[in-house]
This record gives structure tokens, C-alpha cells and sequence, in this order.
């Protein structure tokens, strides 16, 4: 049986930077416990002999060349900004201290 | 005068070529079906009348200049909102991206805009493609054509609805572990995975980049593949996009509608992709399904596919995980919605916090905090590490059978579509429920979903899913359009032919929000 | 920030063994950036060069500069690197607003180079051959600006601005082994080290390697083992120290911090530090803790690199000579002092003087003009001095004073004029009639003018109180407007001197004209 207590489900949210309601935690943590338990079993034949696959298809050193296309205008780029200044995103205080 | 919405895409093309019907009346004819249905199955996120009408008439006034166009040159289509567009809204069924106009085209849309389609608009879908049922769009569930209490499917329900309801020939949908196929078998439609990297993901809002897949989605295979050859093809801008030389699609689809195409194929049925499990009507139409073939002179075989076992939970671990790296980019800084935290310091990381609070739906939440769980330090190996291994594995055993057929088959989905709410609060059966269209993605290979015939039990479409190899999308639209010839020969009519009428309900602005 | 207790260096030396460890980043200097398209270059407004990809938009993807993967490799040869058959790109998984994607695309387990070395030698002549473990591939972060709050600092601010230009600028991060064996020479490991680096992108072009522009960035860090101890101590990594001179500062500064904690009964907290240029000494950043999970997995987004054997020995022919062995052999062919090398090397003009020496000019001239006159005038503009003059032209410069064409004056005042970029020198020579006066006829003429209009000293030369010449040759030198041989004029004064008529009364006294 997996558990997956409310203090990890608190640590993974934390880390996803989701801020996830107690109640939010405490129903994830029964749900990922279920989950996990399920789909653990992919240990069962995943054996050291069996290579990885991460890209379903084998190709290698897909490169661009080295040359200059346009850019978005400056509007386009900022034009889904939530909040802007002048030409620069603009995001609250980065640290959490006076 | 004919309802140009019953036309099949081919038809309506012909009809656009030879003048006898224009692209301004095709596209308000499906603009005025989009009206007075869409109101209660809610399809569409975005209706684009205007740039519709417009773009059609640019179209007919090129035609009337004589230039020459391609053939789908005139036909409206439905955009999955996982794809961004220039000129309409693109949110992904996600309310952290409401409002949300791209500064460009995804590919394959500024290939539908090259090829002279018209752009009906941005349809209903799960929030970030994550689901089977579209229950989990932040802007309204979208109804069946076939039964309005019932799921559409999903993550595409709003492209096949839209389909599905006449409301537009063709659609472009995504598809992960099935979001495209199982729609398509729901609701009695065509849908096509194409292979890996056939099809540019440049502009497709990422789900999980391993598996994701733009495709087609239609009412005949004939049409799905016409639309496959104007958005296939090599994308530089995409780094896992294939250079292959592909063939015609189109001339695959018309290669099956000739007799005899079926004489001699090499027909593989999945042993494990069968039984309890499946729904008896499910089964009943599959098996009548390769009665049929093998009266078509195919050559039936059960293969064996031993670690499909593993496929939904490897699937369940590298989705979530590449999942919750894609999107971490939402994050209130350059685009999308901003939201204050109730309380505390108003730090740029509380903000992000509360944003993704806010912005995201229970089952994005639960995805991103599974994969986030899944790539940790301690158990990466585990279980990230063990699901691509199985995904080596499932490779294997597609590579085992395809030595010895030609095609795969399967039931595209277990059921036939279930009641909104039954699932919704079991995870695991909603994945379960992709168990059969799931083995494609981690392999890489095309897969196709055509409708087969009604349940008896619940009188609701059945999907037959096609697989062929990698590169071999050409063959899944040849051994596609064979069986639905074959088929609609034997019902003397075509699927959605049967399809029950619809409410009228208009579709308002109230309704657009749809209800949730 | 409280000023933290320091023990006494070599105290601290006596007691602890500092172990170091380098990341130095290394900024490339390709057009575009390293997964788009978007032109590498700054100073343009803010976030003019960016895209759907790195700008981290929805449906945006990378793909990877052939150009950065190139000189990623030819790094890694000329640090005497591996370069890995297979290798591959890994997201990097953190929030943070200068990360468009919050992820960084790097390199984890299967980097483009690793297993290198570059060995260094101090100004004792200590020679100390770093470790480099590997050197993998990533892109940049966006720049952030601080705003409200004291002088731009993070602390305090009220809120942040981002410009994503340099956001997906090719890095390529070297990672040095764990350095042991230091000793007393630690703080001047770090510098020679950091410089080695430099030298070699430098040479390598491949960076535009100007420290003050973030173009080379280094991590630096210090534990210390307490003597006759075989464990390890905790190390603090001190985040972008930008000079060399900072290196060298901020190693000596925490060796001597973290002996202080130590001596006190105090432990070392494993954490980023911030280097303070101004004040010199580091401060607490944030501790290392589960918070640093970042979930790397291979980027999904990306194929696999697999550099064939042969492109590798292509690019190991390009390799220039390395800058030690460069550095050894210009010395000998120039004859130089190791005080004069050393002023040419500080000065950062071993190239122009190389290509001065190149376009024709006598090693010695060159250097004496390049450490001279030309930084002279490059720090009173503020610029770098190979900023200032083509070296061609310097050496044709240098020519002309050779051929006796001009005085080192004159040429002076010709240097000025072709910083000024008024031609050639030649062609300043002409425009500005700068030449030597070389025609005895004009200048017997000046100097006879001269000793009449001032009896008195022509008397004392007469005396033979040869020293009085020189107000004669003032005078002519004035009269000839600087544009003469002051050896020619002083040979003339005293033969004119032996010959000239004497004075006669009612001469004009001052009358130096005609």
C-alpha cells in the first residue's frame, strides 16, 4: 500500500507552487495513494536490462543554423502581461523579507 | 437547396471547385448550425462569425479571379483550443489562460490559413487535454449529439461534437493517450492520431511533449486524410518533427474505397485489448466488425501484446511528469491570469501560488502534483525511470506483431459514452478507460478510430481502432476508408446518418460561459 | 548584513585546508540564442528579442543552435575534454521570473563534455593542473531589476521588472573537480583559474569573454577540512563573482570567514552566498535545502545529440595554440623581460601587440606604444585600448618614426589624429604637415636667426659652454613648430655657432623674422 501522507502532498504542492487549500491536500493525498499504488506496478517488469525510452521516435542532432529570424514586436510580447511597466514584465517583490 | 452542413468535406471542396457553391454560404450555413444547436451542446469556446465570413469571401473572390487553390480551399473548420491562433482567444479549456490572444499561429493553423480553410472557431476540450469526458473544461461541459446526458469523450469532446452535430466538416484535434480516437468512437466520428512527429506540435499547448499529437477530425476518412496532407510534414520549429517524404493521405483514403482493397490484408486482433472489461454491444459490433473483414478477403490473426498490462500505468506516470514541467510556465508573469494571494507578504512566489490556486482545475492540480511526485529526487527511478523502460517494452510488442501482420484492431474504447458524473470521482476508472488507445502513444505509432455500428444495449456509437506502424499513417487511411465503405454498404447509409435530430437552442452569450 | 568575524589568513591556513570548486559560466557569442531564432545581442530595448519559445509562451518549442553545439565542443577539446557520444538536454525544474519556462534546459546526466583539465601556473611558478569534471550546455536567465527598495538590491524591493533578451543565451557551464591541495595559494588558484578559462574562450572566439559584461560568470566554492581530518567540511557556493580580482577576493574572504565559524565552535550552513563587489565580503543567500528538488528528467522536447566522431576532429583542427604555449613563445620571439611581458599581458594587448608586431613593427616599439601612449589615451576615453587603434595602423605609425619621418612627438600628435579618425597616418602627416623638417637650408636659416637675436649665449657656446645651446634649439624648435630633429637642430647649432657671423650692433634684438 502506497501512502502518501498530507505533509508530501504539502511539499509537492510547494514545489509545483500550487496553494493548495487543506482540504485540497487532504483529498489529494487519498487520491495520489490510490494512484500510486496503481501505477507502482510499472516496477514489477522494468528490469535493469531494459533500456529507456523517452522519445518514441530514435532521431539524433536535429540542430538549427545559426541565423537571425524576427522577433515578436515588443507589443507582442507584452501583449498577455498581466501586469507591465513600461517595456519590462512587471512582478512583485522576489523576496519575502522587510 | 441541399444543407451544405450534411456535405462531407470532399463533397463541399467539390462543390467549392467546380463554383456551384460558394465558401460565404458553406461557412454561414455552418455558422447558423453552430446557432441553433451549439446553445445546448456547447462545442465551441469561440465562434469567429466575422473573420469567418470575411476569410470565405477572400477565398471566393480569389476563386473568381481565377487563382488556382488547394483542395480544401473554402471549407470551414473547428480548431481545438489547445492550438494557438492569432486571432481568436486560446485557452486550453483553462481559466488561468481566459482571455488570452496569441501573438502567433501554432503550425498547423498557419498551414490551415496557407491552404485557404476557413476558421470557424475554437473549440470546448479538458482543461490542458487532461481527461476522457471534457466534464473538466473550465468553461462548461459539452453534450453528445447522441444523447445530451452523455460525455462527448475527451480531451477533444468539443471537436468531435462539432463534427459529430454538423456544426463543421472537418476539426483538428490533440491527442496524448487517446484524446482524439476515443471522442471520434463516442460520438461516431473519424478521428486520426498521426504518427510521431508526422505533424507539427509547434503552437499545441504542451500536455506531455512525448506523447502528444496534433490530427484530424471528421466524418469520413476520406476527409480526415485530405486534411492530414494540408497539416502534415516536416516543422522545423518542432525538433522531434519528422523528415520523412510522405505520401498522399488522400491518395491512401481513395486507394481504400476501390474494390478489393482489403483482399490479403494482414489483420492483427489484440488479444489483451478484449473481454470483461468491455462493454457487450462494444464487443458484439467489433466482432461483427472482423466478420466482415475477413468476408473482405483479410486475413485475421490474434497477436499478443503481453505488457499492454503496464501501458495505462507507465502512461499515468510520464504524462503527469512531463506534464507538470509543461506547465510550469503558467505562472502569472507573461501571460494569462494574475491572482492575489487572501493573505501574507504579496511575493512574487505567493502570487504564482495563488494564481495556479485559482487558474487550475482539481484534475490539473492532481496531474501536476502527481508528475511533480513522480520526477522527486528518491523516486524518480522507480517510477519515472520504470515507466519509460515499460514504454521500451510496449515498443517490443508492437514491433512483434507488426512482424507479423499489416494493421492492428481493437474496440477504440471500452464503453460506448457514459453518463456526465460517473467517473468523476474515481481517477483511476476514468484512466482505465484508455487503456486501449494509450499502447499508441508510448509507441509512437498511428492510430484511427471509425465509427463501427451502435451498441444494441444503449443505441450509442462504437469506434474500431486502426494501428499501423510507424510511417505507416498512409495505410491506416487505405484499410480506414475500406472498412467504412464496407460498412456503410451493409447499413445503406452513413453513421451520423442515424444520429438523432438536435434541440434547437441558440447559442447566447449566457450559454457560451456554459454552466458548470 | 552584518559584517561577519574573520580569522587571520594565515591562521586560518595553519588550522584548516581549503578545498575548492569552481562553476564558471561562459556566455557564447553566437547570433542567435540557443533553442530560437531570436538575435544574441544586447543593448537593443528590453524584450525586443524574444519569441513564443523564449518567452516560455504556450506551444512554444526549442530547437538547438548548430553553432552553440560547435563551440560547446570545441571548449570542451581545448580543455582537453571527452565529447560524449551520446549526450542529451534535461530540464532543470525551479520557479523562479527571470525563468520563462521555470525550467532551465541544461544537461544532467549526459553532458557534451566532461572529464578535461587545465593546468595553470602561478606567479611563483607553481604549476596546478584543475580537474574539469564536465562542461555541459544550458541556457540563460532574463535579467531582473529590482525596483524600490535600496540601489536596485533585491532585498526591500518593492517589485521586479523582467526583460527576457538575454533570456535562452547559450551558456556553457564548466565544472572543475574538487581542488585540493591549495594551500596558501588558494585565493590565486581561483583568479588564475577563472583567467585560464577566459584566455581560452578568448582565443577560442567563441565568447566575447568580458567579465564586466556577465560574459564569464563564476561560482566559486570553499570548504575547509580542519588539519588531520579526512572529512570533507560544508561548503558554501559565493554566487556570480564577475572579476578576477573578486575571485581571488572572495576565496581568501570565506576561508577566512568559515575558519572563524569553525575556530568558534560554530558550523558552516551549506547555501548560495552573494559576493558584495563594494564591500568585499559575502553575504547569507539562501540555504540548500529539500526545496532544491529539481526534478530533472531528460527534456522531452529535444532529440539526442550525438556528435559523430568525425565532426569532433574537425573541430579539434580549429583549435587555436593553446594560450600558455601562445604566451611562452611570443615572450621568447619578442625577447621581452618578464616585467615587460607581464605589463602587456595586465594590460590585456598580447593580441594587438602581436599584430602590431605582425603589420611590421619591432616588438619593443609595439609594446611601448601599445602599454604606453595608446592606454594612456584609452583611459582617459575609458575604453579598452585595442579598442582604440588598429594595430596596422599603429605599425605604420611606429614605421614613420623609424624612417625618421617623424619625432615620437610628432607622432603622437599623429596618433591623435587617426583616434580622431582623420585616415591613415600618413594621410594625417600630410593633412596636418606634421613631418619632420629635415632640409638643413631651412633650419641653418632658423638657427642663425636664432644665435644672432641672443649674442649673449652664442658667446657662452663660443666659451664652449656647449649646455647654453639648448635655449637656441628651444627657439628653433618654437620657430620650426615642433616639426624637427631636436638631435639635427643641436648638430647644426653648435657647427652654425663656430660660423656664424658676429653680432653687429642695432640687430635687431628680438628680430627672429626676416
Amino acid at each position: 500500500m502506497s501512502e502518501i501522507t498530507a505533509e508530501q502532498v504539502a511539499h509537492l504542492a510547494h514545489l509545483a507552487r500550487i496553494d493548495l487549500s487543506p482540504e485540497e491536500i487532504t483529498n489529494l493525498a487519498a487520491d495520489l495513494g490510490q494512484i500510486v499504488e496503481s501505477v507502482a506496478k510499472v516496477s514489477q517488469v522494468a528490469t535493469a536490462d531494459i533500456p529507456a525510452t523517452s522519445h518514441p521516435m530514435p532521431l539524433t542532432n536535429v540542430f538549427r543554423d545559426d541565423v537571425v529570424v524576427p522577433s515578436l514586436t515588443v507589443e507582442q510580447a507584452l501583449s498577455g502581461a498581466p501586469a507591465r511597466a513600461g517595456d519590462k514584465f512587471r512582478v512583485p517583490a522576489i523576496l519575502d523579507e522587510e | 437547396m441541399t444543407d451544405l452542413t450534411r456535405l462531407t468535406a470532399a463533397e463541399l471542396a467539390a462543390a467549392l471547385a467546380d463554383g456551384s457553391v460558394s465558401s460565404v454560404d458553406a461557412t454561414r450555413a455552418h455558422l447558423d448550425q453552430i446557432d441553433a444547436v451549439d446553445g445546448d451542446l456547447h462545442a465551441f469556446l469561440h465562434v469567429a462569425h466575422d473573420a469567418a465570413l470575411a476569410a470565405a469571401a477572400r477565398v471566393d473572390a480569389r476563386r473568381a479571379a481565377g487563382e488556382a487553390l488547394g483542395p480544401l480551399a473554402g471549407v470551414p473548420i473547428a480548431i481545438k483550443d489547445v492550438l494557438t491562433t492569432l486571432d481568436m482567444p486560446t485557452t486550453a479549456g483553462s481559466k488561468i489562460l481566459e482571455g488570452w490572444v496569441p501573438p502567433y499561429d501554432a503550425t498547423v493553423v498557419a498551414r490551415l490559413r496557407a491552404a485557404d480553410l476557413v476558421l470557424l472557431g475554437k473549440t470546448n476540450m479538458d482543461e490542458f487535454a487532461m481527461g476522457s469526458s471534457t466534464e473538466h473544461s473550465a468553461y462548461g461541459i459539452t453534450r453528445n449529439p447522441w444523447d445530451r446526458d452523455r460525455i462527448p469523450g475527451g480531451s477533444g469532446g468539443g471537436s468531435a461534437a462539432a463534427v459529430a452535430s454538423f456544426q463543421a466538416p472537418l476539426a483538428l484535434g490533440s491527442d496524448t493517450g487517446g484524446s482524439i480516437r476515443q471522442p471520434a468512437a463516442v460520438t461516431g466520428s473519424v478521428g486520426v492520431k498521426p504518427t510521431y512527429g508526422g505533424v507539427s506540435r509547434y503552437g499545441a499547448i504542451a500536455l506531455a511533449s512525448s506523447l502528444d499529437q496534433v490530427g484530424p477530425v471528421s466524418r469520413t476518412v476520406l476527409d480526415a486524410a485530405m486534411l492530414h496532407d494540408v497539416i502534415g510534414g516536416h516543422d522545423p520549429l518542432d525538433s522531434t518533427s519528422l523528415t520523412d517524404a510522405w505520401p498522399s493521405m488522400t491518395g491512401a483514403a481513395l486507394a481504400g474505397l476501390a474494390d478489393g482493397a482489403l483482399t490479403g490484408v494482414r489483420v492483427g486482433v489484440i488479444k489483451e485489448l478484449a473481454g470483461p472489461g468491455f462493454q457487450a454491444g462494444v464487443t458484439a459490433r467489433f466482432t461483427e466488425t472482423l466478420a466482415l473483414l475477413t468476408a473482405a478477403g483479410a486475413e485475421i490473426t490474434e497477436v499478443s501484446a503481453p505488457n499492454f498490462e503496464y501501458a495505462v500505468a507507465a502512461y499515468y506516470l510520464i504524462l503527469p511528469a512531463e506534464a507538470s514541467s509543461n506547465l510550469a510556465r503558467f505562472d502569472s508573469v507573461r501571460f494569462g491570469i494574475r491572482v492575489d494571494p487572501d493573505g501574507g507578504k504579496m511575493t512574487s512566489e505567493h502570487v504564482m501560488a495563488a494564481t495556479r490556486e485559482a487558474g487550475f482545475g482539481p484534475e490539473v492540480k492532481r496531474r501536476i502534483i502527481l508528475g511533480t511526485y513522480a520526477l522527486s529526487t528518491g523516486y524518480y527511478d522507480a517510477y519515472y525511470g520504470s515507466a519509460q523502460k515499460v514504454r521500451t517494452l510496449i515498443q517490443r510488442d508492437f514491433d512483434a506483431a507488426f512482424a507479423q501482420v499489416d494493421v492492428l484492431v481493437s474496440p477504440t474504447a471500452p464503453t460506448t459514452a457514459f453518463t456526465f458524473g460517473d467517473k468523476l470521482d474515481d481517477p483511476m476508472a476514468m484512466y482505465l478507460g484508455d487503456v486501449t488507445t494509450i499502447p499508441a502513444n508510448l509507441a509512437g505509432i498511428p492510430g484511427m478510430s471509425i465509427p463501427i455500428g451502435l451498441a444494441p444495449e444503449d443505441g450509442l456509437p462504437v469506434g474500431l481502432q486502426i494501428m499501423a506502424p510507424a510511417h505507416q499513417d498512409a495505410r491506416l487511411y487505405t484499410v480506414g476508408a475500406a472498412i467504412e465503405k464496407l460498412l456503410e454498404a451493409g447499413w445503406g447509409h452513413s453513421m451520423l446518418d442515424q444520429a438523432p435530430a438536435l434541440a434547437r437552442a441558440p447559442r447566447t452569450a449566457t450559454t457560451v460561459q456554459g454552466a458548470r | 548584513m552584518s559584517t561577519a568575524e574573520l580569522m587571520d589568513y594565515d591562521k586560518a591556513l595553519e588550522l584548516f585546508e581549503p578545498v575548492l570548486g569552481f562553476e564558471v559560466h561562459v556566455e557564447l557569442n553566437t547570433k542567435t540564442k540557443m533553442f530560437c531564432g531570436c538575435a544574441n545581442e544586447f543593448g537593443q530595448g528590453a524584450n525586443t528579442n524574444t519569441c513564443p519559445t523564449c518567452l516560455g509562451l504556450p506551444g512554444g518549442l526549442p530547437q538547438v543552435n548548430r553553432q552553440a553545439v560547435e563551440s560547446s565542443i570545441r571548449l570542451g577539446l581545448a580543455l582537453g575534454c571527452e565529447i560524449a557520444e551520446h549526450s542529451r538536454f534535461a530540464r532543470k525544474n525551479y520557479f523562479y521570473p527571470d525563468t520563462a519556462k521555470n525550467f532551465q534546459t541544461s544537461q544532467y546526466d549526459d553532458p557534451i563534455c566532461h572529464d578535461g583539465s587545465l593546468t595553470i601556473e602561478l606567479e611563483s611558478g607553481r604549476l596546478v593542473t584543475v580537474a574539469i569534471e564536465r562542461a555541459h550546455m544550458e541556457d540563460d536567465a532574463g535579467k531582473l531589476t529590482h525596483m524600490g527598495g535600496a540601489a536596485g538590491r533585491i532585498q526591500g524591493a518593492d517589485y521586479s521588472l523582467v526583460d527576457y533578451n538575454r533570456g535562452g543565451v547559450p551558456l556553457v557551464e564548466i565544472v572543475t573537480q574538487m581542488i585540493e591541495g591549495a594551500e596558501h595559494d588558494a585565493p590565486e588558484i581561483g583568479r588564475t583559474y577563472v583567467a585560464g578559462i577566459r584566455e581560452i574562450v578568448k582565443a577560442l572566439g567563441v565568447s566575447n569573454a568580458r567579465m564586466e559584461e556577465g560574459n564569464v560568470r563564476c561560482d566559486a566554492n570553499v570548504s575547509l577540512r580542519p588539519r588531520g581530518s579526512n572529512t570533507l567540511g560544508t561548503r558554501t557556493e559565493t554566487k556570480n563573482v564577475n572579476s578576477l580580482r573578486s575571485v581571488e577576493r572572495a576565496v581568501r574572504y570565506e576561508i577566512q570567514r568559515q575558519a572563524a565559524v569553525l575556530h568558534a565552535g560554530g558550523t558552516i550552513t551549506q547555501e548560495t552566498r552573494h559576493w558584495h563587489e563594494d564591500t568585499g565580503v559575502t553575504s547569507a543567500g539562501r540555504p540548500k535545502s529539500d526545496a532544491d528538488d529539481y526534478r530533472y528528467f531528460p527534456e522531452p522536447d529535444l532529440v539526442p545529440m550525438a556528435p559523430s566522431r568525425e565532426w569532433v576532429e574537425e573541430l579539434r583542427l580549429t583549435l587555436p595554440e593553446p594560450p600558455a604555449a601562445r604566451r611562452k613563445r611570443l615572450q621568447a620571439d619578442w625577447g621581452f623581460a618578464n616585467l615587460e611581458f607581464q605589463d602587456v599581458l595586465n594590460s590585456d594587448l598580447l593580441d594587438a601587440v602581436e599584430a602590431t608586431v605582425a603589420a611590421g613593427a619591432t616588438a619593443q616599439s609595439a609594446r611601448k606604444w601599445w602599454t604606453g601612449e595608446v592606454a594612456r589615451l584609452a583611459n582617459v576615453a575609458g575604453v579598452a585600448a585595442d579598442s582604440l587603434v588598429q594595430p596596422a595602423q599603429l605599425a605604420a605609425l611606429i614605421g614613420l618614426v623609424d624612417a625618421g619621418t617623424l619625432t615620437d612627438r610628432l607622432a603622437r600628435q599623429v596618433l591623435e589624429g587617426v583616434i580622431a579618425g582623420e585616415g591613415t597616418p600618413a594621410e594625417v602627416v600630410a593633412s596636418r604637415g606634421l613631418a619632420v623638417v629635415s632640409d638643413d637650408g631651412a633650419l641653418i636659416a632658423a638657427i642663425d636667426d636664432a644665435l644672432l637675436s641672443q649674442p649673449d649665449v652664442l658667446a657662452k657656446i663660443r666659451d664652449g659652454k656647449v649646455q647654453a645651446a639648448g635655449a637656441v634649439i628651444g627657439a628653433v624648435m618654437k620657430a620650426m613648430r615642433g616639426q624637427a630633429d631636436a638631435a639635427r637642430v643641436r648638430e647644426l647649432v653648435l657647427e652654425r655657432a663656430a660660423t656664424v657671423a658676429a653680432p653687429t650692433a642695432g640687430a635687431n634684438p628680438s628680430g627672429t623674422d626676416q
